[in-house]
């Protein structure tokens, strides 16, 4: 019983096999050459994120103004890279922030330590911090990395980013 | 006869030139059809479709500080990487890459030694001098991955070159001639040595250490082989060594088996016979590029033992068989 290798008994049919893979690869890679690029030209043309992409946080606001953030910490709670930190205040009548009793006083997230898993998301019971399209977070100091509320707040309620597809049911 | 003496002088200088700036565009070639190939783009922001990129990483390259090992040998490691481009520069001169032009009253040869009776010795010669260039590299830098790499390439190319001179010898006996000139007459040997073509191709690949038989440069083993401790400058001269090799062997197979530059209206204007060669030429570097997109590399002792257990003994067969046909033939 002859040696297998390479699956063939016969050196002639193992060479000519060889000699057939070979020229399928170099057939491939020439039809290859005719494929349109899958390559974007960054900062020029600029890749467009799915609806449920998950990029940088936002905490939104309601119609009348008020923040849908009522400082309940789930979201801190729930982030598994422990990189939110909320810190609650209560709500006054002179200095209504939310509709709730409480609103977030403090609300820092550490985008380094941020896993964009949207855990935040969805265990935020009001829909108050919702993830938006935006990836482009290079930065060019450490400290910068950590957002917070003002630059995670929006300023409008109609700024509001769209609630991905799976909270909006 | 001066006036000889200047037309040749004014070639020596033209042809390297030539050659240099052929390294640049083959540089960015290769970068933007290996990048076609892969789908991506390639080297596009500096100039015009990325071609003042190989001007940029010359810049780099020129610019980047000028190491020497404490272990190295410093005069060898010096002259090393001269002798790897020189020897690569020094093969182009018996190729012919044009007729016999008529200007200014004068004919010129397009050919720097083209018509020396041992054009092909000569030629085998300083593409064995190439190897000293990468086995002192590597030796001499005191590292022992460059030595690995060095003593690889030496192995590989020694073991390649035989059955490369093999394969070139039966085109010789079947032709009876040591003239590059006069070989670039024959036409049709790339069918009528259709194995001798093979082998040449499979050998002109291994020989300037280029995918799949870059070994040498295996990066997964042995860093970058012989020139893992050069940088800057000499580091440069390895890399166009590597790519004047390319072209230069190239230029050999195209002379050798495709008729060189003849082709159709050669006869009318001769230059044209210039545009053939370098297209014919630029055929080979494509494919250069296009095997290194397309196969994986080998791995060492399969390589030698395709050096000798399967080229050599089909080279000389080969060889036996078209001494055979020749003296039959009377």
């Amino acid at each position: 019983m002859a040696k297998v290798v390479g699956g063939t008994k016969l050196p002639l049919r193992k060479t000519w096999n060889t000699v057939f893979s070979f020229t399928v690869g170099l057939l491939t890679t020439f039809k290859h050459i005719f494929r349109p690029n899958v390559t974007i030209s960054y900062p020029e043309e600029k890749w467009v994120p799915y609806p449920r992409f998950r990029g940088l946080h936002q905490l939104r606001r309601y119609a009348d103004g008020l923040e849908m953030c009522i400082g309940c910490s789930l979201c801190e709670a729930a982030c598994p890279s422990d990189c939110i930190y909320v810190e609650p205040a209560e709500n006054t009548d002179e200095d209504r922030r939310s509709p709730g009793e409480r609103y977030a006083k403090v609300y820092d997230i550490n985008m380094l330590r941020c896993i964009f898993c949207g855990y935040c998301v969805e265990a935020c019971p009001t829909t108050a911090i919702v993830m938006t399209g935006n990836y482009e977070l290079a930065d060019y100091d450490r400290k910068d990395f950590i957002y917070h509320k003002d630059r995670l707040l929006v300023d409008k309620p109609e700024d509001n980013a769209p609630l991905s597809p799976l909270e909006a049911v | 006869m001066l006036i000889n003496i200047l037309i040749l002088l004014v070639k020596i200088i033209l042809v390297p030139v030539g050659l240099l700036s052929g390294f640049a565009i083959m540089t960015w070639f290769e970068r933007r059809l290996i990048a076609t190939i892969q789908v991506r783009i390639g080297p596009n922001r500096c100039g015009p479709f990325g071609l003042f990129q190989p001007a940029a990483d010359g810049l780099k390259l020129a610019m980047k500080e000028d190491l020497t090992p404490a272990n190295a040998d410093k005069a060898v490691f010096v002259i090393a990487p001269m002798i790897s481009l020189i020897a690569a520069l020094l093969a182009f001169a018996i190729i012919p890459f044009g007729p016999d032009i008529q200007a200014f009253g004068y004919t010129i040869p397009l050919h720097i030694g083209a018509d020396v009776p041992i054009g092909f010795l000569f030629l085998l010669c300083v593409a064995s001098l190439g190897i000293y260039g990468i086995v002192l590299a590597g030796w001499s830098s005191g590292s022992k991955y460059s030595m690995l790499g060095g003593i690889r390439s030496s192995a590989q190319m020694i073991s390649y070159e035989l059955s490369m001179g093999l394969a070139l010898v039966s085109v010789l006996i079947y032709t009876g001639t040591l003239r590059p000139d006069e070989i670039v007459g024959f036409s049709g040997l790339w069918w009528k040595q259709f194995p001798a073509f093979v082998i040449f191709l499979i050998c002109m690949v291994a020989e300037t250490n280029r995918a799949p038989f870059d070994l040498v440069e295996a990066e997964q083993e042995l860093v970058a082989g012989f020139h893992t401790e050069y940088s800057s400058f000499k580091f440069a001269l390895f890399y166009m060594g590597e790519y004047v090799n390319m072209i230069t062997f190239s230029a050999l197979a195209v002379t050798v088996f495709l008729g060189g530059w003849h082709g159709p209206l050669v006869d009318k204007i001769p230059i044209i016979g210039l545009v053939w060669f370098l297209l014919k030429t630029a055929v080979f570097m494509f494919v250069y590029v296009w095997i290194r997109a397309s196969w994986p590399r080998l791995r060492y002792d399969r390589l030698m033992k395709l050096g000798w257990k399967v080229l050599l003994p089909t080279a000389l067969c080969w060889v036996a068989m078209t001494a055979v046909w020749v003296v039959f033939r009377g």
